[in-house]
């Protein structure tokens, strides 16, 4: 099949690779917009699920609100905002933070509930206030929850950053738009061949990262609980 | 850098003469975003049935699966629905194809983790009891899958009412259609009814999903999903 | 007990809807092989205001003749609209001449009115496409600025451009690139080398014109009977050279379909339409933010053509 052909040979010219209509520039772009979209959403969206699984009331309200908000269509969001602010950057960002919100307010929420009370009355028993409970005690505890939520969000941010392009701006959604606009299949096959690589490489770094932030007490602590499994089983 | 005149903001935000000129329209548009909703998860469900048995029965089978519907899934729907364009045209097809395969990839990895979720024990003693291998599907293996695989059909529909939207730039779109007259006519009030009605479409199915999802495994209601 | 009675409601419930959804309203599933009826026609049209209007005025017309119509409007960019009229799933456009030459042919040159016709007409036949009889109304590509750069660069026509072209950012269409009658044709014809900067945004559309208002673009590919371009008092910038061929609006449909009823109808209407009447239209649509199907039909009772 030819089409594998122009594909390959559209990805290895060498234009591709240079100047400011080049992967590289346009890579660059399209994280722009994906980085600062989640860390808007994160710096939203933490507060209030972490802020809700501490206090542990409105939890209800807040996962209902989150589920609406995962119902709003991105691109409705996005040409709206263009009609009401015209050409820049502010839709794109306001339609992927909306999109990246609800993940990490329903897993932050969640990570937080599943401290184990008796931890929770354990820590406050030691005289910890409210405030220390939550750094020292809850937040390590949820962090996998929490994390997972920033990794689901972010991907999912990487792979719609492809929206960009339909308001004028950058990001490998350009290669989709105009190679349509162009007829010029190979384009859009390769830029779909790049975002689908870039969303799998984000989806394997959040993981590395969260290997490395997810507290080592909590590796330690499973890796015990399966040592004493096994030292159980051969007595 | 002259700031135009704000001939946006001055015009209403929603006419509501445009709502009531255009019920027809709107009509028109929810029933198309409907049916295409309809028929992805529809075929979805069908088509990803015989793929996850075949991943149960063929362990082998198991992880070029799943890797496949995971790789396929980050590809950018509007990318797959151009893709189509010069096979299926301006026809059902184009959106119809994109939209039931995003389904099939999220119900492939649902169904298989469902059913491979039922516990070895019950299996075990379902063969004991002298099931046959269909029957011990339907009546033992399946239902157990159940909440499991509700959820995954709950994910696929409110992603698939998403998606429809995107088809709007190929010529279909549902209630996405709304959204390009707005767009086109630099018009907020088709935008702002598309936006909430797509969203209350979403809201809706999940609610009505959850509630199926009780109803068909009132044993798992504890579990969360 | 309940519980499970509510489930099972709510599952069918869900059926219901599903079987109303594949089974019923067969009309929004539109799309499929329409029956080559002759009295029935598909009406499409792309994605700009202009193009509602006038496709609303076709369906007008031919409702008005005895025709059987449906319309599927705001379809997208040429790119997926004309492919759909090649392959039967809508019979009749409005086009424009001398994009559809370009759009078939991308290394045509022919410029005036006559020469593009003649080029397009073997063009479509071979399509089994037939295009009617023209208006005199012309929507031609052109180049708009603000009433600020112009004055700031002096820039009348497209030559002014030349001296200038490398502190500019243009804007327009991502295919402006690679037409022949955009960027390249710019270079070869006038000699204007490259710009500072190119925008791939779209054909004189919302993002242009946003764009240009704001200042993110200084040159902004539209159409000359766009009603923003008086509303925000642009400067078209005049052409010296022939490089943009003739536009006139012109009905494309299938042949099969094009019978002698429709013909005459919108034949007479096509008769009608000229460039003041168009830009008319197209104000009140831009800029009063009117609704284009009452426009078009206020506009043809008017007219006495319904």
């Amino acid at each position: 099949m030819d089409v594998l052909g122009d594909l390959i040979r559209w990805l290895t010219a060498p234009e591709q690779w240079s100047g400011p209509a080049g992967i590289p520039a346009r890579t660059v772009q399209h994280l722009w917009y994906s980085l600062v979209a989640t860390a808007i959403a994160a710096a939203i969206a933490l507060p209030i699920g972490v802020g809700i699984g501490h206090v542990g009331r409105g939890g209800l309200l807040a996962i209902n609100l989150s589920n609406l908000g995962r119902a709003l269509p991105s691109l409705g969001i996005l040409i709206l905002v263009f009609t009401l602010v015209g050409f820049g950057v502010v839709p794109v960002l306001v339609a992927l933070t909306a999109l990246a919100i609800p993940p990490i307010v329903t897993n932050s929420y969640v990570g937080m509930r599943s401290v184990d009370r008796d931890v929770r009355e354990a820590a406050e028993g030691m005289g910890m206030t409210g405030w220390q409970v939550l750094w020292r005690v809850e937040l390590p505890v949820a962090m996998p929850l929490v994390m997972a939520g920033i990794r689901t969000s972010t991907v999912q941010v990487v792979a719609t950053a492809t929206l960009a392009a339909f308001v004028g701006l950058g990001g490998l959604g350009r290669y989709l738009i105009d190679g349509f606009a162009q007829r010029d299949l190979p384009q859009v096959l390769g830029g779909a061949v790049l975002v689908a690589v870039l969303s799998l490489l984000t989806e394997l770094a959040l993981g590395r990262v969260q290997t490395l932030v997810v507290s080592k007490g909590l590796a330690e602590r499973s890796a015990a609980a399966a040592v004493g499994a096994k030292v159980q089983k051969a007595a | 850098m002259t700031d135009g005149p704000p001939t946006v903001l001055a015009a209403e935000l929603i006419r509501w003469s445009w709502i009531g000129d255009h019920l027809d329209d709107i009509l028109d548009a929810l029933l198309q975003h409907l049916q295409l909703t309809g028929l992805a998860v529809l075929f979805g469900t069908l088509l990803a049935f015989p793929l996850a048995l075949a991943a149960i029965r063929w362990p082998p089978l198991y992880s070029p699966i799943l890797g496949f519907t995971g790789v396929l899934f980050t590809i950018p729907s509007l990318a797959l629905f151009i893709l189509l364009i010069p096979f299926t045209g301006l026809r059902i097809g184009t959106p119809l194809i994109g939209l039931t395969m995003y389904t099939l990839l999220i119900l492939v990895r649902n169904m298989v983790e469902g059913l491979r979720g039922v516990d070895r024990d019950v299996r075990e003693a379902a063969q004991a009891m002298g099931y046959t291998p269909a029957r011990q599907l339907f009546r033992v293996e399946l239902p157990l899958a159940m909440p499991v695989i509700m959820a995954g059909v709950r994910i696929a529909t409110v992603t698939t009412i998403g998606l429809v939207t995107v088809t709007a730039l190929i010529g279909w779109g549902g209630l996405g259609q709304l959204f390009l007259d707005g767009f086109t006519l630099n018009f907020p009030t088709p935008l702002i009814v598309g936006v909430v009605l797509s969203a209350l479409l979403a809201f809706a199915a999940d609610l009505l999903l959850v509630s199926v999802q009780w109803g068909l495994a009132p044993w798992a209601r504890g579990r969360r999903s | 007990m309940r519980r499970i009675r509510l489930g099972s409601a709510a599952a069918a419930v869900c059926l219901a809807l599903l079987v109303a959804a594949c089974g019923g309203g067969e009309d929004a599933l539109q799309g499929g092989n329409q029956p080559s009826d002759r009295s029935s026609v598909i009406v499409g049209s792309t994605n700009f205001p202009e193009q509602l209007i006038l496709a609303q005025m076709y369906a007008a017309v031919l409702e008005k003749a005895g025709v059987d119509v449906t319309t599927r409007l705001n379809l997208g960019n040429r790119e997926v609209v004309f492919p759909a009229l090649e392959k039967g799933e809508i019979q009749l456009l409005p086009e424009y001449n001398g994009s559809v030459l370009s759009f078939l042919n991308p290394e045509a040159t022919a410029v005036t009115s006559e020469e593009v016709n003649t080029a397009l007409a073997p063009l479509l036949q071979a399509k089994n496409l037939v295009a009617l009889e023209q208006s005199p109304a012309e929507d031609k590509d052109a180049w708009a600025v603000t009433q600020e750069t112009a004055s700031r660069y002096n820039l009348r026509t497209i030559d002014d451009l030349k001296p200038v072209a490398g502190q500019l950012v243009v804007g327009g269409p991502p295919e402006l690139k690679t037409r022949p009658a955009g960027l390249p044709g710019l270079k070869r014809v006038y000699g204007i080398g490259d710009f500072k900067e190119f925008k791939a945004l779209d054909a004189g559309g919302p993002l242009t014109v946003s764009a240009l208002k704001k200042g993110d673009i200084d040159v902004g590919r539209v159409f000359t009977t766009q009603g923003v371009i008086a509303a925000e008092g642009w400067v078209v910038l005049e052409e010296t050279k022939p490089l943009q061929p003739a536009q006139n609006v012109v009905p494309v449909g299938r042949t099969d379909a094009m019978t002698d009823q429709v013909k005459n109808a919108l034949n007479a209407l096509s008769a009608k339409i000229t460039t003041e009447e168009l830009t008319k239209l197209n104000a009140q649509v831009d800029v009063e933010k009117k609704d284009p199907e009452q426009v078009a039909r206020d506009w043809l009772t008017q007219q006495g053509l319904i």
